[in-house]
């Protein structure tokens, strides 16, 4: 059986979703002339920064385009649904946000993602733009913690592009930008679970097969299977349970500062996701541990999947200050 | 001896578009097992968007090499994901391998194929043995190779790469992936066939009926 989406044609579903995107986001993006997959800030991109670019596959809306704007990232590349852009589209992301500085491709560790964004990389070394790469792996049920660099990047990319965002936009070197934006990647910790699955546009079938009783802790946001199946618990055993694993790497000490967010997979309402902070805010309580600032909502999505996902990111002065840097994104204000 | 030209290769490429349409669903239901069931989408829209520009290629004014360079820059930019850069460098490299030929005889073909082969491998930096793909590639390659060397025609060839890619797709239900998403999954990923090998078994045979029937 098809699953149910409000779409005209599964082939135009990405194309008619930036369409929409661009006609209400007119004050903050614009596409390049002749590349509509590449998405601008209109405010952002200027002379003697460090250009940003993100992107990855579509479905996780508002990643990654979202995160476009002042402050943030300069320009997004986006792919097919959960697929990884071609090189062509991430390169004119470059050449349109390079202000002579250098330009930092931030994305999600993922194979395809990283051989896109690797040849586009030696396309704009051809043009004289130098380019480096900060992946992120916060995904910490996806490899050991001894492989932290085989993980995936999933939510915690919003933290990781902020402080990078942060660090470009008040015109720090490259070095310095590349360097903050790694030193944010190890400092997020995220674990996500799963309750159903989602439905790419162009088959809608459901992805995967749970059961109306299991969850899946550590599912990835695409589907990918996860470390445990289990029978669905309360929302404060799966806080738990996803805490644990997170605060077993992270080992914040009383008087740690921590940012937090809570993030819906897709169709998990913010009923559930408040009642999952609730007991977040408690379990860093009695750790000690103060929180600067908590984001509950979609950030980081997986199409219609229900769940939900965790994210801590464990603040220093520096990260705090890229933090607190404001911003002004389509999908995202701060500041 | 087989003489194949351009309009060869452009019917070659319809009808590895057609084997994929045709496999899409089997293709993303084993992707949904280990991976992000998306694979058998990709395929058919990198194999479309190949078919349809090398179709609108003068094949008179075409020549194999400029072929396949337009049907690789056609299909990453249709897909981007795994498989885009992974099938354009096999096209891209298969390309160099038979530069300036106008029609390619038997070797010539082997040797594109084997082109194919090593530039997926060179890409995906993967080797044998890790559940990926290049399971059903490298051994195609090395089949077709040993065949034409004792003496085997194209077709004899091509069918001993089919054969060898099918029982290395088979192989890697035995496999735990260590290379691409499903390397997350560690030992889960046992009993399942690789979906990159699978559909590795589907170009190869839809390339070796269009080009030996």
């Amino acid at each position: 059986m098809q699953t149910k989406k409000i779409i005209n044609d599964g082939n135009r579903a990405v194309d008619e979703m930036l369409e929409g995107i661009l006609a209400a986001h007119p004050r903050h993006l614009k596409s390049v002339e002749g590349s509509p997959r590449s998405i601008i800030a209109r405010d952002g991109p200027r002379q003697g920064k460090v250009g940003l670019v993100i992107g990855g596959g579509s479905g996780h809306e508002p990643s990654f385009l979202g995160f476009v704007g002042k402050g943030l990232a300069d320009a997004a590349a986006i792919g097919n649904v959960f697929a990884s852009p071609p090189p062509d589209p991430i390169l004119e992301c470059a050449k349109a946000v390079s202000g002579g500085a250098g330009v930092l491709f931030m994305y999600g560790n993922y194979a395809g993602d990283v051989m896109n964004f690797d040849m586009a990389a030696e396309m704009a070394a051809m043009d004289d733009i130098e380019v480096r790469t900060v992946l992120s792996t916060d995904d910490v049920a996806s490899a050991p913690r001894d492989q932290r660099h085989k993980r995936r990047g999933v939510a915690g990319n919003f933290f990781i592009f902020k402080a990078a965002g942060a660090a470009c936009d008040r015109m720090l070197s490259f070095d310095e930008c590349e360097r903050i934006a790694g030193k944010a990647n190890d400092h997020t910790f995220t674990m996500g679970v799963a309750l159903s699955p989602c439905s790419l546009p162009q088959t809608r079938r459901p992805n995967f097969e749970i059961g109306p009783d299991e969850m899946e802790i550590g599912m990835g946001i695409h589907g990918e299977p996860g470390i445990a199946r289990e029978k669905l618990k309360t929302a404060d055993e799966i806080t738990d349970e996803m805490l644990d694993r997170i605060l077993s790497e992270m080992t914040p000490t009383r008087g740690d500062k921590i940012a937090v967010l809570v993030n819906s997979l897709g169709s998990t309402p913010l009923m559930e996701l408040y009642i999952m902070n609730r007991r977040v805010k408690q379990r860093l309580d009695d750790i000690g541990v103060s929180i600067h600032a908590t984001w509950v909502g979609n950030y980081c999505t997986s199409l219609e999947m229900a769940g939900a996902s965790i994210t801590l990111h464990q603040l220093d002065g520096e990260l705090q200050t890229m933090l607190d840097h404001p911003c002004d994104c389509a999908m995202f204000r701060a500041g | 001896m087989t003489a194949i030209d351009t309009a060869h290769l452009v019917a070659m490429f319809a009808a590895i578009a057609t084997a994929m349409s045709a496999d899409r669903d089997r293709l993303c239901a084993l992707d949904g097992v280990i991976g992000d069931a998306d694979h058998g989408i990709a395929m058919e829209l990198g194999f479309s968007a190949a078919r349809d520009a090398v179709a609108a290629l003068d094949t008179g004014a075409t020549d194999p090499a400029s072929l396949l360079n337009t049907a690789a820059k056609s299909f990453l930019n249709a897909v981007g994901a795994s498989s885009g850069p992974l099938y354009a460098t096999a096209f891209m490299r298969g390309a160099a391998a038979i530069k300036g030929k106008t029609t390619l005889d038997d070797s010539d073909v082997v040797a594109l194929f084997q082109a194919m082969a090593k530039g997926i491998q060179d890409r995906g930096k993967a080797e044998p043995g890790e559940k990926t793909m290049i399971d059903a590639w490298a051994p195609a390659a090395q089949a077709a190779g040993e065949a034409l060397t004792s003496g085997k025609d194209l077709a004899g060839s091509l069918e001993a790469a089919a054969q060898a890619a099918n029982a290395g797709a088979e192989a890697t239900k035995s496999m735990v992936a260590t290379k691409g998403r499903a390397s997350r999954l560690g030992e889960r990923s046992l009993g399942h066939m690789d979906p990159g090998a699978a559909s590795a078994v589907t170009v190869i045979e839809a390339m070796r009926v269009a080009l030996t029937s």
